[in-house]
């Protein structure tokens, strides 16, 4: 449903309102009926695996504070190569009928709202979109686990609402190397060891669904780099015994993690390689728990112009540099999680104004360098009980030096929001399921947000355009 | 209008499902609602106190989500992977342990159970928990021990002495071995400690579930450490709950490291004790008698 007249303005406010009432009347439903149940994905995420649960026979909450967000223990479980370490890890001490594989789906029903979007059915030509309805999620057919004694491996095809799949991930793992946890190889396509993993956190909505942060880049630019794309390459990764101190570092394909050379916007990549260091340390405060800071650098490079043959584009040349740098946190006080992320974005000024490098520079504009941003955010989970968790998160992105000095200032900040609950009815070491329930909305300014017509705000006396997405679904996965 | 009408309509059907479903029966099939004997029960390890209760790190919290699977919601070793586990998990009920310091028989120190959450269980499915924080340990065996009467009846028992270790050395490896054939070692272990003596397929735990001897050959670790000392407690205390006794009245302190250090070269491990054995091996392989039923008294030589 696409509503652009004034008309069908009016009314779509009252269907946001019923769909409002619907949202309360599921909450007040859930209190009434003593509750105790989940999480929903029109992004797609990959997550927990009830194939290990029923591997070792351990509940979800074992290896996740609330699945699929790990804790201490099942980050020390992953980082061994998804195992224990009591001998029965190799796939020879399985029944035979064992098969390390896992479905996850999330039929949910939502709500997208958009101002300031261009539409053909209004006078000015700008109106305020909302959709909604049923839907589904994409889904994650999982597989992982161990080839033999310390060889690890995951694959994932995943595939899109449409059913469209891709390989989200696929690597084999080398663990433990001349017996010590500190060196372990990893080859394929994985995620990038990021500390606050967006794999795993517990946001599903349009715009709650994904960092902005770990996805941005200013207006014009591009790169199509995203720390929270999982990327092609090696990495070595190494950890204590308590997985309290751990780094690792990852020469990566400059071409964001797609197959066949391409980059994400479907051009030839360059012939070069990015490299990623993270280093964490996590610390004891007494009863509070674990606490655990880390720090990350990824270096890479873009291609601004392609060799071409008869005009076809052959692969990418005239390669510029691009930086994040940041730290982050994974903080605990009681049952209330706290994790804090910051990052400084810098991309060369070709990449950050879309021209190729071999441009004379007399024909860029006056004072053109290269375009810098600082971005982070505060999420926090309160963990009711291993059933119950209650979520928000604050993110901003600010840019700092626009390529362009005519550009505003302001254009390309971002503000958003984003709270919810996660309800586990059913959460054993056969399967799972959660209701998922979430609000987010977002503020930005150049960036065409997910919601609306997929464009940028088309009115010039608002630049600014508010997304929204409410979201409840039942995540389940088995 | 209608649009309004038939949202509503569906927040009523969303509501009602949901009603159904919370109070739908697939929540009678799981019940963790855990239920100690002693809620406020309580460890001591070096400087830290854990507790059982308590509201975000308290150890039965940390019982419910980490635990409470394999162990059960009441700690009797009945939770809803129990039937899928083998050996079977630890029933807290009973109070009784295999890894501890004290003589058989006795409940083992706090600290005894704080070193086998951490270090987790060989060949089981009990892994080491030694990612949570030592408070969280502490608290976890608080829990444990909210599970059983008897930690609010009985002392621990007090822990046993080891005495420093003897040299070692080709006669004390050929002395415990020796010891392997007289003791009898063998018809449970095997003759070569492979876990298939005579005996091995009639043995049960004191909950009457099968249960297999340590194999020597594939373990590289024991279930209650792998350190020499460890091996020693193992003889001195027994495990409770298992065939394996404790031989405290039977052994000399010396005989008790005499049988550790030939039990050193049963492991695939490249020991100073495999290495003596075997270049007495290599040159004396026409003396050595096989262990088992046909040996000769003493059997080593």
């Amino acid at each position: 449903m696409i509503t652009g007249s004034a008309r069908n303005l009016k009314s779509s406010h009252l269907s946001v309102l019923s769909s409002v009432l619907m949202f309360v009347c599921l909450v007040v439903g859930i209190v009434l009926g003593d509750s105790q149940a989940a999480y929903t994905l029109p992004l797609h995420k990959v997550t927990a695996i009830p194939a290990f649960a029923r591997k070792y026979g351990l509940p979800c909450s074992a290896c996740h504070t609330a699945w699929p967000k790990l804790n201490n223990f099942g980050m020390t479980f992953r980082d061994n190569g998804y195992q224990l370490g009591n001998d029965r890890d190799s796939p020879i001490y399985q029944n035979p009928s064992y098969f390390p594989v896992t479905f996850r789906m999330t039929p949910n029903w939502h709500l997208e709202h958009a101002t300031n979007q261009e539409v053909d059915q209004a006078a000015s030509g700008i109106s305020t979109v909302t959709t909604h309805g049923f839907d589904l999620s994409g889904m994650d057919l999982w597989t992982a686990g161990t080839l033999f004694n310390n060889i690890s491996f995951s694959l994932l095809p995943s595939s899109d609402e449409t059913g469209a799949f891709h390989f989200e991930n696929a690597f084999v793992r080398f663990d433990n190397l001349k017996g010590s946890s500190w060196f372990n190889f990893k080859f394929g396509k994985f995620e990038l060891n990021n500390l606050i993993s967006e794999k795993r956190f517990l946001f599903l909505s349009g715009n709650g669904g994904f960092y902005q942060s770990y996805h941005f880049v200013p207006p014009g630019d591009t790169n199509d780099f995203g720390l929270g794309d999982n990327q092609l390459g090696v990495e070595l990764m190494g950890h204590s015994k308590n997985d309290y101190t751990r780094y690792s570092v990852a020469v990566l394909s400059a071409n964001d993690g797609n197959p066949d050379f391409l980059s994400a916007f479907g051009t030839p990549t360059g012939r070069t390689y990015d490299t990623y260091l993270t280093f964490d340390q996590a610390f004891e405060v007494g009863s509070l728990g674990v606490q655990r800071i880390g720090a990350y650098a990824y270096i890479g490079e873009r291609p601004t112009n392609y060799q071409t043959s008869g005009g076809a584009q052959l692969y990418g040349i005239e390669n510029k540099p691009f930086y994040r740098v940041g730290f982050t946190g994974d903080l605990y006080f009681g049952k209330l999680n706290i994790q804090p992320f910051y990052m400084h974005g810098h991309d060369n000024e070709f990449l950050g104004l879309g021209v190729p490098s071999s441009t004379p520079s007399t024909s860029l504009p006056v004072g053109a360098r290269g375009p810098s941003w600082n971005a982070g955010f505060v999420e926090f989970g309160y963990y009711q009980s291993p059933q119950l968790v209650i979520i928000g998160r604050y993110e901003a992105v600010r840019m700092q030096t626009q390529a362009d000095p005519a550009t505003p200032s302001n254009f390309g900040n971002i503000d958003a929001y984003a709270v919810g609950f996660r309800w586990y009815p059913i959460m054993f070491s056969r399967a799972g399921l959660a209701l998922h329930t979430e609000y987010a909305i977002s503020k930005s300014i150049g960036i065409a947000p997910l919601s609306g017509t997929g464009s940028a705000s088309a009115n010039p006396n608002d630049p600014a355009v508010w997304s929204s997405s409410l979201m409840i679904g039942f995540d389940f996965d088995f | 209008m209608r649009r309004i009408a038939s949202t509503l309509v569906l927040m009523f059907a969303a509501v009602v499902l949901l009603l159904f479903t919370t109070g739908s029966p697939c929540f009678a099939q799981i019940d963790h609602n855990i239920k100690p004997v002693n809620a406020k029960a309580d460890s001591h390890v070096g400087g830290l106190t854990g507790e059982a209760s308590g509201e975000a790190q308290g150890g039965l919290v940390l019982y419910r989500r980490f635990c409470v699977g394999c162990h059960g919601p009441a700690g009797d070793g009945v939770g809803e992977n129990a039937q899928w586990i083998d050996p079977k998990p630890r029933d807290f009920t009973l109070a009784v342990f295999k890894c501890r310091s004290t003589p058989t028989g006795t409940l083992p120190t706090d600290e005894d159970l704080f070193n086998a959450v951490t270090r987790g269980f060989d060949t089981t499915n009990m892994p080491s928990w030694r990612p949570l924080t030592e408070q969280q340990r502490a608290n976890l065996v608080a829990a444990v021990k909210s599970f059983s009467p008897r930690w609010q009846s009985e002392k621990p028992g007090t822990p046993i002495t080891i005495p420093a270790e003897t040299p070692i050395n080709i006669e004390s490896v050929l002395r415990g071995r020796a010891l392997f054939q007289k003791m009898e070692c063998w018809k449970c272990h095997g003759p070569a400690g492979h876990g298939d003596g005579p005996s091995a397929s009639t043995l049960t735990d004191s909950k009457d579930n099968p249960i297999r001897p340590y194999n020597f050959s594939t373990g590289t670790r024991f279930k209650c450490g792998e350190t020499n000392q460890d091996l020693y407690k193992i003889f001195m205390t027994g495990l409770d709950g298992t065939p394996m006794p404790s031989f405290a009245d039977v052994l000399k302190p010396e005989e008790g490291w005499d049988l550790v250090h030939f039990l050193r070269t049963l492991q695939p491990l490249n020991t100073q004790e495999a290495s003596l054995w075997k270049a007495y091996a290599a040159a004396h392989s026409s003396e050595i008698k096989p262990i088992g039923p046909d040996s000769g008294a003493g059997g080593s030589k």
